[in-house]
Parts: C-alpha cells; sequence; structure tokens
C-alpha cells in the first residue's frame, strides 16, 4: 500500500511539473507575453520597463526557474483590477466554489444514483426509460441555459427565488440545481450501466444461488461493487464542477474562483486568469490523486496489490 | 423408497421478446436421482445442460419460463412453491456450483464472510459461530491453514483453492442435493482428480445427492451412478452408467463414447460425430440428432420419437434402438 | 394503467428518436440546421446585424405587442430574433464541423501514431495529453482565448486544441488491440512499412471509432462554443452566435423578455440533443465495446 501511494505521488508530481511548463510555454510562445503581463492602457516605456522587471528578455530556461521559483513563494502575480496578491484574491473566493460544488455534488449523487439504481433493476420498464429521457435531456442542455431558464421562472414569473449573489440557502439552490443538472444525469447513466454490468456478473448469480433474498443480493453484492466506478466519476467530477462552475457562478453572480475567472478576462486581468487555470489544474492533479488512494482503500484487489 | 428429485415431462422455453422465436431449451426432460446418488447430466455446449439445472433452482433469466411439466423435490412440487419458498429452498436444501470460481465470488468480501453468509441467511446464526463453522467448512474441503484464509481475498487464491471454497459454500448448510455445473471445466489436470476425490468424500460424508453437469464422459465414468445424455434440449438417453456404456441404445451416446480416444491402441482413427450442432430455434421436424445420425430411417425424419424403456430404469428417445 | 400508457409513450419516444432503426428525427433536425445555415440569406426575413432601436424589445408575434414582421421578437438593438437564430445557425454549424473535423484528424493521426510507434513517440504524446486532459476543457479554452483573443477562427482553434486529445486517447487504445490482430501480424510478416501498416490496416479499422466519437463530440463542442460566446470570448459581436444572444437576452431577462433567453436557448439544446442522439445510435450501430464512452 505504501508503495503504492509513493508511486502515485510521483506520478502527480510529474504531472504538476508538466502543467507548470505547459501555461508557461503557451503565455511565453504566443506572440508577445508583454503585452498580457502589463496592464491595459499602458505606454511603450511601461511595456520596456515591466519587459525588464519579469525579465522577459532572459532565456526561457531562466524565465521557468523564476516562475517556478516565485510560485513556490507564493507569488502568483498582482491583480491589475483588484490590485492585490492573486493568491489571497483566489483563496478568499475558493470557498464560495467549493460550497455551490458541494451543493451541486449532493443533488447530483441524490437524484443520480437511486435512479440508476432503480433504472438497472427495472431494466426497460418505465423508471429505466424515464431514466434514459432524463439523462437525455440533462446531458444536451448547455448548464448556463439551464441557470437562465430557472431564473426566468423562479425568480422572474414566480419571484420565489433571489436571481443573484449568495448569502442565504435560497441563493443556493438555483445555482446547485444548475450546476448539478449535468452531472445529475452523467451520474445516473453510470450508475445503470455499472449495475447493470454487477447484477449480471457471476458472483451475483451464485449469492441468487445461495438463497439470499433479492434485498441483500442487490444492497450488499451488487451495490458496492457497482458504487466503485461511479465514485471515481463523481470524485473527478467535483473538481470538474469547481471549475466548469463559471459559467453557472457568471449567470448567478456567485462570488467564486470560476466568477473571478470571468473577471479577470472581462477586465483583460491577466494574472488573474494564469493563476485560475493553473490552479485548477492542481487541483485536478491532487484529486485524481486522492481518488487513486480511496479506490485502494475500497478494493482489496488494488491494496493488497492483486 | 421416493426418488429425491424427479422430473416429469419438464421443459423450459425462451421466447423472444415479440414472442416470435420460441427456443425448446429443455423439452419434455424426465428423469429421477435417488438420495445419495450422483447423476451425470452430459451434452455438447447448448444442449440445454445448464438450463436445466436452473429450471431445478428456478432461477431462469427473464426471456425464459417455465413451459410445462412437474419438479418433485422430496415429494413437493418446485413449480407450485412461491418466490419466496424457492429462495428459502436455494442455498439450503438444493445448492449450486457454478463452473468459473473466480467469478462466482465477490472481489470485495472476505472468504469468511461469503462463505459464512448462507449460514447467517438461512440457519439466522451469529456471526461468530457463522465464522466459526465457515472455518470448520474450509477445513472439510482440505483448505491448509484455514483460520488464516478465512480473513483473506478471492484474489489471494489459487483457482484450486477457490473452487473448494465455492464447494465450502455449496455444503454450509447441509443440502440434500448438490448441482455442479462444469466443476473442473477451469481446474488444471492434476488438480481435477483432487477435487473430484473431495466431492466423493463430502457426499459420503453428508449423504448428497450430486449432479454433476459435464461433457467428459471420463468424471460421468468415475464419479456417477446414473448419467442422462441431452441433444438438443430433450433426453436422448437415461438410466446406470455401468450399463449405459457397455450397451448404449441411442446412436448418440454410441458415437459420444466412440469418439472418446484411446490412448492405448494408437491404430485406432479418431471419429467425429459428423455434422453440425443444431440451431435450437430451427429444430428439424422429427428427432432433432437425424441430420447427424448413421442409422436415421425414414420415421425419424418425420416424428419426434417418444421414450420407451422406463419401466427397466433404461429410457431412451430413439425409433432405431435396440432393445 | 397510466403507469402502462406512460412506458408506452415514453418508449415510443424514445425508438422513435433513437434505436430502432434510422434514427430519422435527429438526423432530420441536423440537416435543417444545416440547410438553414446554407441558406441563411435567403430564408432569414432581415438582416442579423443591423436593426432598428425604434423596433427594440418586440415580443414574438403571438404575444400582444408583437407583429408578423418579427416572428420571434426583437432584441435590445431591435434586430430580428429570427433571423438571428438563422445565420447564427451557421456559425454553430461551421465551428462545431471545423472543430470536429481538425481536432478529430489530428488526434486520429496523433493516437495512431502513439499507440503504433510506441517508445518514445508513445510516451512523449502521451504526457502531453494527460496533461492537457488535467485540464479541464472549459478552462483550458478560456485561458487560450484570453492569449488569443476572440475571433471565429480562434476558437476553431481553440476548441481544437482542447479536444484533440479524447480522440488520441480513445483511438490509442484501439491501435493497442489492433497490433494483436491477425491481419497486422502478417502484413508485417509480409515485409510493409510501417506507413503503409498505419495507413491501409489500421486507420479504416478505427474509422469507426472516429465516427462515433465525432458524432458524440459535435454536440460537446458546440456546448463550449455557446458557453466561449456567452463568455464574451468566444465568436465576437456582432456576429450572431447562439451563445451571444443568449448572454444578450440575460439582460433583458428581469424585464421579462423570455424570448431572447428561450429561443437561441432551445436551438443550441436542439442541435446537442439530436447530434446526442445520433452518437448514440452510431455507437451502438457501429461498435458495442464502445459502450464506455
Amino acid at each position: 500500500m505504501k508503495r503504492f501511494i509513493l508511486q502515485r505521488l510521483g506520478y502527480s508530481v510529474i504531472s504538476l511539473f508538466l502543467l507548470t511548463v505547459t501555461i508557461f510555454l503557451f503565455v511565453r510562445l504566443t506572440g508577445d507575453p508583454t503585452v498580457l503581463l502589463v496592464e491595459p492602457g499602458a505606454s511603450r516605456e511601461d511595456m520596456a520597463m515591466v519587459r525588464e522587471q519579469l525579465g522577459l528578455d532572459r532565456s526561457l530556461g531562466v524565465q521557468y526557474v523564476t516562475f517556478v521559483a516565485d510560485m513556490a513563494r507564493g507569488d502568483f502575480g498582482k491583480s491589475f483590477y483588484y490590485r492585490t496578491p492573486v493568491l489571497e484574491l483566489y483563496m478568499s473566493r475558493l470557498p464560495h466554489s467549493l460550497l455551490l460544488a458541494a451543493a451541486a455534488m449532493i443533488f447530483s449523487l441524490l437524484i443520480g444514483i437511486p435512479s440508476g439504481i432503480i433504472a438497472a433493476v427495472r431494466v426497460g420498464r418505465f423508471w429505466d426509460t424515464s431514466g434514459k429521457v432524463f439523462a437525455l435531456l440533462g446531458l444536451s442542455m448547455p448548464q448556463f441555459w439551464v441557470g437562465l431558464l430557472l431564473i426566468l421562472f423562479f425568480s422572474v414569473y414566480l419571484g420565489w427565488l433571489p436571481s443573484s449573489g449568495s448569502g442565504t440557502v435560497w441563493h443556493l439552490i438555483m445555482p446547485a440545481f444548475a450546476l448539478g443538472w449535468f452531472f445529475a444525469a452523467a451520474h445516473m447513466r453510470i450508475t445503470r450501466s455499472s449495475m447493470l454490468d454487477v447484477l449480471g456478473s457471476e458472483y451475483v448469480k451464485l449469492a441468487r444461488l445461495k438463497g439470499l433474498p433479492e434485498k441483500r443480493v442487490i444492497v450488499k453484492h451488487a451495490l458496492k461493487n457497482a458504487l466503485i466506478p461511479v465514485l471515481t466519476l463523481a470524485g473527478i467530477n467535483l473538481v470538474l464542477m469547481v471549475n466548469v462552475a463559471i459559467v453557472v457562478e457568471t449567470v448567478f453572480a456567485w462570488p467564486g474562483i470560476g466568477r473571478l475567472l470571468y473577471e479577470g478576462i472581462a477586465f483583460r486581468d491577466f494574472p488573474v486568469v494564469q493563476a485560475t487555470v493553473l490552479f485548477s489544474g492542481a487541483m485536478i492533479v491532487v484529486v485524481n490523486l486522492i481518488v487513486d488512494v480511496l479506490y485502494a482503500v475500497i478494493d482489496p484487489r488494488i491494496r493488497l496489490g492483486a | 423408497m421416493a426418488p429425491l428429485l424427479e422430473l416429469r415431462n419438464l421443459s423450459t422455453h425462451y421466447v423472444s421478446q415479440r414472442g416470435t422465436r420460441v427456443v425448446k431449451a429443455v423439452d419434455h426432460v424426465s428423469l429421477a436421482l435417488d438420495a445419495g446418488e450422483t447423476l451425470g447430466v452430459v451434452g455438447e455446449s447448448g444442449s440445454g445442460k445448464t438450463t436445466l439445472a436452473l429450471s431445478i433452482l428456478r432461477l431462469l433469466p427473464t426471456a425464459a419460463d417455465n413451459a410445462g411439466g412437474e419438479m418433485l423435490f422430496d415429494g413437493e412440487d418446485l413449480l407450485k412453491k412461491s418466490p419466496e419458498e424457492m429462495r428459502q429452498i436455494r442455498g439450503k436444501r438444493i445448492a449450486m456450483i457454478l463452473q468459473d470460481p473466480m467469478a462466482s465470488l465477490n472481489p470485495l468480501f472476505t472468504i469468511g464472510d461469503q462463505v459464512a453468509e448462507p449460514l447467517r441467511v438461512h440457519e439466522g446464526m451469529g456471526r461468530r459461530s457463522a465464522w466459526q463453522r465457515a472455518t470448520a467448512l474450509l477445513k472439510s474441503v482440505r483448505i491448509t491453514a484455514p483460520e488464516t484464509r478465512v480473513r483473506e481475498y478471492p484474489h489471494q487464491m489459487s483457482g484450486g483453492m477457490r473452487q473448494r471454497i465455492v464447494g465450502a459454500m455449496g455444503i454450509a448448510c447441509e443440502p440434500r442435493l448438490l448441482i455442479a455445473d462444469e466443476p473442473t471445466t477451469s481446474l488444471d489436470l492434476t488438480i481435477q482428480a483432487q477435487y473430484l476425490a473431495l466431492l466423493r468424500d463430502l457426499q459420503r460424508e453428508h449423504g448428497l445427492a450430486l449432479i454433476f453437469i459435464t461433457h467428459n464422459l471420463g468424471i460421468v465414468a468415475k464419479m456417477c451412478d446414473r448419467v442422462a445424455v441431452m441433444y438438443a434440449g430433450r433426453l436422448v438417453e437415461f438410466g446406470p452408467v455401468r450399463k449405459i456404456f457397455d450397451e448404449p441404445r441411442h446412436p448418440y451416446t454410441r458415437a459420444l463414447l466412440q469418439s472418446i480416444p484411446r490412448f492405448a491402441d494408437s491404430r485406432q482413427r479418431l471419429t467425429a460425430i459428423g455434422g453440425q450442432p443444431p440451431d435450437l430455434s430451427a429444430l428439424p421436424l422429427g428427432c432433432a440428432f437425424h441430420p447427424r445420425c448413421p442409422d436415421a430411417i425414414d420415421r425419424c425424419r418425420g416424428e419426434a420419437p417418444e421414450e420407451t424403456g422406463a419401466a427397466m430404469g433404461h429410457t431412451v428417445r430413439c425409433w432405431v434402438a435396440g432393445p | 394503467m397510466a403507469s402502462r400508457v406512460a412506458t408506452a409513450t415514453l418508449g415510443w419516444t424514445l425508438s422513435t428518436l433513437r434505436m430502432k432503426g434510422f434514427p430519422w428525427i435527429p438526423v432530420g433536425i441536423l440537416f435543417t440546421i444545416a440547410v438553414v445555415a446554407i441558406f441563411a440569406e435567403v430564408l432569414a426575413p432581415h438582416s442579423s446585424e443591423v436593426g432598428s432601436l425604434g423596433e427594440r424589445f418586440k415580443p414574438p408575434a403571438w404575444q400582444q405587442g408583437g407583429s408578423s414582421q418579427f416572428l420571434l421578437g426583437t432584441d435590445h438593438l431591435g434586430r430580428d430574433v429570427l433571423s438571428r437564430l438563422i445565420f447564427g445557425a451557421r456559425v454553430s454549424m461551421v465551428v462545431g464541423i471545423l472543430a470536429v473535423v481538425v481536432a478529430g484528424t489530428i488526434g486520429t493521426t496523433l493516437g495512431i501514431l502513439s499507440g503504433y510507434m510506441g517508445t518514445w513517440v508513445d510516451q512523449l504524446i502521451m504526457r502531453v495529453t494527460d496533461t492537457w486532459l488535467a485540464l479541464p476543457a472549459l478552462t483550458f479554452a478560456i485561458f487560450l482565448a484570453a492569449i488569443l483573443g476572440p475571433s471565429e477562427m480562434n476558437i476553431v482553434i481553440i476548441l481544437t486544441l482542447v479536444y484533440w486529445t479524447r480522440y488520441a486517447r480513445v483511438i490509442r487504445g484501439e491501435v493497442l488491440s489492433l497490433k494483436e490482430r491477425e491481419f497486422v501480424r502478417l502484413a508485417i510478416v509480409a515485409g510493409c512499412s510501417k506507413w503503409t501498416i498505419m495507413k491501409r490496416h489500421i486507420l479504416p479499422n478505427v474509422l469507426n471509432t472516429v465516427m462515433v466519437l465525432a458524432s458524440l463530440q459535435l454536440g460537446v463542442v458546440i456546448i463550449a462554443e455557446a458557453t466561449l460566446s456567452f463568455l464574451g470570448v468566444g465568436v465576437p459581436p456582432p456576429k450572431p452566435a447562439w451563445g451571444l444572444m443568449l448572454a444578450d437576452g440575460k439582460k433583458g431577462m428581469m424585464a421579462g423578455y423570455w424570448w431572447l433567453t428561450v429561443t437561441p436557448g432551445m436551438c443550441i439544446a436542439l442541435m446537442v440533443l439530436s447530434a446526442n442522439l445520433l452518437g448514440d445510435w452510431l455507437r451502438v450501430k457501429l461498435d458495442p465495446q464502445l459502450r464506455q464512452l
């Protein structure tokens, strides 16, 4: 187990390294990076000064090392717009995104997993068919449109829920739904197919042959095995949620990191954009690591080295 | 004494979704098995052997259903039992072992958990006593160091061990009948003999009746008291092993016995049974075997043969079978 | 009884929409959108980019205040919504198809190279793929958009850069298993060069997978483009991208101008739904092993 974790850790470190290289290269190699790294509206002299300051006239290798060294110190640049260090800004917004993602994830699992299980157990009948329709719709409608429709219906017409901002549970409901709807469909789909796979397996067959009550067969034998791929996906999706929430956060003016990215774009605040992207990638690498380790905990085959 | 298991004209059909294609996986099968006896069910793939076993346990896939006949177990008709009653019979009074032991064991649970499970469900044993019993069971199937094994997982066991564990699960509740579906097919040759010996001993100790589903006539010769030969879902010959091996009445049985290569005689040519296995959804009129039968007469093409010889305990379905 | 009727209706809907035989409706919808896109100039009743301020925020024809001149109403600049939707179809179609085709070509090529050649080529391509896959597509796209600047061409480039990795990964897997097949080994024994094998033996056999992937990706790309346009980093105004229309529509939502939000969204949803249904059908038809996708 320990060896496994160490191996995985090493792999993650490599991924993080490659991530920073990619981002770094993209910025440096597309045209004149000075334009991006300088405040909009700067004069030529300003630009020359910044170029020297940031060491953009030095070799790529040196630049990269500086880049990484800065990051290690926690210096990710300063926001042009807010005039505060980007790291600080990001950290202040992150909890909001996490809250939203958590709410959306709970929603998507609460709807997705049970409906997936029912669809699998009642294959071909009503619940399965309606589940399929639900999944199809969920996966085809753009999230921000769902959000807009929700606002249209619940805020403008019915006046029940606030259309933007954060602060109370009421503010959370619609964005969580808009964000979670897509994933609920995805989770339902994978739960269903995973359950079907497991229900057709030999050990489930044997469990029935042993005369176990059907409920026990499903809950004890089938579910645990079936949920492995589902939870893996959910773990990965959680991080995905934090990052793709940009549109939902924008639509609902939810003060998370997605909105931060949007502001970075709208205000041409490049340090914010660059850092947010870096963090997103890093987050995913870390979560993948955690999920893999969790996987090992649940599945003894991995833990004990099959 | 009444037989332990008696099938009378049992039929199981698979019906396609629109009800158009009907496959008679099991067609009017009648046989009997006494307590403590071993029955071998032989036939090619697709002859209906496994469906027969699943029919007895009434665990057919959704597309299949019983299409007539009776199944008497200890005098009771299993076809008249409710699903809950059947569930209580499965694993407790009739048990079944599947072909692939690796796939039969749930990879996420310990051996002990899985062997103890039928004990806890059917006999209401508490956790501790069930585990003790499980350990004892592992010992009786000759697994070394059962106390440690009981806490381990299926992937840590060898193929032979897994098969024995599945066997332990099968006899856990002391069933009267154990059905084994090709239990040795996935084992190495060297382990096969050991496993068969184990089954023999278990049978003697517990007074089990065994049904052996196999395509290996050698096993039938060694282990079984009676044999049932199946072809295209029909039972073509049934009777005591010795008698059938010495004087097979059905041409198919004869061909099967002839196709076993004998190592001693190197001059003997390998005889295969000519033709292809039948398509169960499009069976020919009359006897299903007649296209491949060397002794077929006109009657075989038109009429499906009826069963004869029940009185003598050696039944056969054939128009040209000898007396 | 009611549930029986419901099941039957749903089942009929699904089977008509989806798998029993050729999926007429999805293909029909996509075809219609394509036709509309090609003949936009002829079909659109008004200009899509110029409007008159005197006619702003007119509701659709069937509502009070609407007129048959502007069937689906007008937006905040007095532009006809219907015409904008029609020209928007062109944008979506062009961007969608281009992105899918280019990303597919690059991804498939690299996937085949990676899978077949192995060694350092494989390692290199896979490392890059893994890294790029680690970044969520949207974030990555926005990042690139910030660097490259908004334009229709750039969108295609960006979407290609972001999505080629999906193809490469899957195709590589296919190639790995194809390599072991008899006919490939025969070709090697017969002395065919690597390039010949890749071109004549491997490529035709992965085309099925590519087609399924491409049709499934079409929906994803369209939503991505709409999202980018909505955020302001996609197709720039005044071009009538559906995503842009949604962004504009948002401004009018609180005042109750619902048609500005609902109509473009419906177009997107319809197109994506059809692409998904088509992709599902193709997947079942061409290669049941691709269930994983």
